[in-house]
């Protein structure tokens, strides 16, 4: 499980098995969409597979994540998102209800997110052999021209902002998990970005990179672009947007906030002398009311991802193994 | 949440840190007992902005740190079984045995759970009437009370199929060890505020009499921890060597009557063993008689088992104060997060985990390639 955590491991498999084994030059990035040149047009292809647990939760549901997940993936290519195809595994015995209120959350989202679901495919496995529901999209989306977004073009200066509060999706899921219910009134923050990242592009053709965080949150993000730009961040502490709900429920589990996954925030690194204007954009979108300069791209500690804590002192914000685990006391 | 947010004050850090720069006069060793209180000192980078002439010495109180191998060992060979659904904090999971760890259990298709709560396994055991379920229950002064409520309120529910697999150990008898200790180098204890919570503070008057050491009780905000290590100095250099409650948002000279009457109806003092430290008499709690049916280790058969530790693992050492991680030599090369020694290296709150995630500015990214374990459910 730990290797589809978003951290260390994820890393690993994909850097270690898949890339080998498929071989080529779009594969080389390890950005979350390729990007490649088809019949004139320059497309952006993704994929992901949706395996949340509950299938529901406060502010969205699987339908929602498999849709805006690989719009989002899309995006941060700087595309604008067209197509996607739907792929369901139900698991014998799965109400056809819930199936359906899945479907319908898919509609709803593709149309909030401008894209059509153009094609798509049915499995049942066995009872005992699934969750439930699993749903995989894949997507396609137009680059515009002079667009060029990826981790390697993060470059010492670029300031680092986040385009809001931080750990609300995770959280958001945990609180409702069986088992591990515990009440804070905070709902998920999955949503489309393709509309921030194109108010963005206005002011701007040259974002350098853009990451949704995801699994393995900010903290994997910044981690990835750093070791693949060969650059370091430096972020200041109280300068992250963390929700004060979020902050707690991090404390009371043990969990650190920046490792929490996000469904509807992206991180971008943007030259020094776009960033404010870029910044003020996101304010005045609505997926980037909450935006915040976090901290900066610098030349020093290479691939690794430093914050300079509130009270004066450093420490690494290191790739985190797998899923973080909630402590003890 | 702005109780909390008071508590990190740059303002208010730099009035104290300016204190404790102007207070101490001589070299000072302070030992901070919890891990908790371990992690948000190199987490926040306390310890890079006290005066050179105060140094803190890292103490044996993380939980999943000094859960000694064979209890370890005998959690595995319980969860491994077909009829057992083994409930944990989610902290113990990768805490490795002599050859596996709760994550490759899980993985070989033994039925282990994180929970939150040893009342949520309780609630496990009485929707599964037909398993057998058993709560890990480890940890200090802090979670025995809530591993005690659970195995009561199985006995009042008539849940025959609840027990706790218990490794309780208690923090006084720790620091009257690490003081009797020939090495020991420590001058004064930041007491662990959670433990004091619970316990009050009535057990630490005599230590510190005895050992003429200032014991100031501390919490784990960066604040809490600066007022610590403020008062501490303050008693070193007046030659003072008393009890002092820092933490009084929590703690109470009384401590918490509920809980502890609930331990004392659940729990006797026993002899325990510490991971890394070794046999310290009366430092844990076993389930009395009364309750032994709930007592994993009296319903399972895990007699018999052989444990070892990895040779060239010095996490008893840094446990005990004697070393910071860094001077082990398998710290960053043998010893990772991905391929953890010790328990020091996997705990969320051990001390070489600490040092290996936030203080490793000129090492090298983390390499590695072993297929691990089972984790959390994801969510996304």
């Amino acid at each position: 499980m730990g290797h589809g955590g978003g951290g260390a491991l994820s890393a690993e498999l994909i850097e270690q098995v898949f890339a080998p084994a498929y071989g080529n030059p779009l594969l080389a990035g390890l950005a979350d969409s390729a990007v490649f040149d088809l019949g004139g047009a320059r497309l952006a292809f993704s994929t992901d597979s949706y395996v949340v647990r509950p299938l529901f939760f406060p502010g969205g549901s699987l339908g929602d994540l498999a849709v805006n997940g690989t719009v989002n993936d899309l995006a941060m290519s700087g595309a604008r998102p067209a197509f996607l195809s739907t792929a369901f595994v139900l698991e014998e015995g799965v109400e056809l209800a819930v199936v359906g209120r899945i479907a319908r959350a898919i509609g709803a989202a593709a149309r909030a997110a401008d894209v059509t679901v153009a094609t798509g495919d049915t499995k049942v496995v066995e009872s005992g052999h699934g969750d439930g529901v699993y749903v995989t999209t894949a997507g396609v989306g137009l680059v515009p021209e002079g667009v060029d977004i990826r981790p390697q073009r993060a470059r010492p200066g670029d300031a680092v902002i986040v385009s809001g509060p931080l750990g609300q999706h995770g959280v958001a899921v945990m609180s409702v998990r069986e088992g591990l219910e515990f009440g804070v009134g905070i709902t998920s923050d999955t949503a489309p970005l393709a509309g921030l990242v194109a108010a963005m592009l206005a002011v701007t053709k040259d974002l350098h990179v853009l990451r949704d965080p995801t699994r393995g949150g900010l903290g994997a993000s910044l981690n990835e672009i750093a070791r693949a730009s060969g650059t370091g961040v430096r972020l200041r502490d109280r300068a992250i947007p963390v929700p004060e709900e979020v902050a707690n429920a991090c404390g009371f589990l043990g969990l650190d906030p920046l490792y929490v996954a996000n469904e509807g925030r992206l991180v971008a690194f943007v030259p020094p002398e776009h960033a404010e204007a870029v910044l003020a954009a996101m304010h005045a979108h609505p997926q980037g009311t909450g935006a915040a300069l976090i901290g900066e791209c610098v030349a020093d500690h290479p691939g690794m991802v430093v914050v300079a804590t509130g009270l004066g002192g450093t420490r690494v914000v290191d790739l985190p193994l797998g899923e973080q685990l909630p402590r003890i006391c | 949440m702005k109780y909390i947010e008071e508590f990190h004050d740059p303002e208010r850090a730099r009035r104290l840190l300016d204190e404790i720069h102007a207070t101490a006069t001589r070299p000072w060793a302070l030992m901070e007992v919890c891990g908790g209180q371990t992690h948000s000192i190199i987490r926040h980078g306390i310890d890079q902005l006290l005066p050179e002439n105060v140094e803190l010495i890292h103490g044996p109180g993380c939980p999943v740190c000094v859960t000694p191998l064979d209890v370890i060992d005998k959690a595995l060979d319980i969860a491994a079984r077909p009829e057992v659904i083994f409930c944990s904090f989610g902290d113990m999971l990768r805490v490795p045995g002599t050859d596996r760890d709760l994550f490759r259990v899980k993985g070989e298709g033994g039925d282990v759970r994180v929970v939150y709560s040893p009342l949520d396994a309780l609630e496990i055991a009485r929707k599964n009437p037909g398993r057998q379920v058993v709560f890990f229950a480890i940890g200090f002064e802090t979670t025995a009370p809530a591993n005690a409520m659970a195995v009561h309120q199985a006995r009042r529910l008539g849940l025959g199929n609840f027990s706790l697999l218990v490794s309780h150990v208690r923090v006084p008898p720790a620091i009257e060890a690490i003081m009797t200790a020939p090495s020991c180098r420590v001058q004064g204890f930041l007491a662990a505020g959670h433990v004091c919570s619970v316990m009050g503070t009535a057990e630490y008057p005599d230590l510190a009499k005895k050992h003429r050491v200032p014991v100031v009780v501390t919490g784990f905000e960066p604040l809490d921890i600066l007022e610590g290590i403020r008062r501490a100095v303050r008693q070193l250099e007046r030659g003072e060597h008393r009890v002092e409650n820092a933490y009084p948002r929590a703690v109470r000279e009384q401590g918490n009557p509920a809980a502890l009457r609930m331990l004392e109806e659940v729990f006797e003092v026993a002899d325990r063993n510490w991971r890394g430290i070794g046999p310290i008499p009366a430092s844990g709690w076993r389930l009395t008689d009364a309750f032994r049916e709930h007592d994993a280790e009296h319903r399972f058969d895990v007699s018999g088992i052989r444990t070892e530790e990895p040779a060239v693992c010095r996490a008893g050492e840094v446990l005990q104060g004697l070393i910071k991680p860094t001077e082990c030599e398998a710290f960053g090369t043998a010893c990772t997060p991905r391929t953890p020694l010790g328990a020091t290296m996997v705990s969320n709150e051990g001390a070489c985990a600490a040092y290996y995630l936030y203080r490793r500015m000129n090492a090298p990214a983390p390499q590695g390639s072993r297929i691990p374990r089972e984790e959390m459910n994801p969510v996304g």
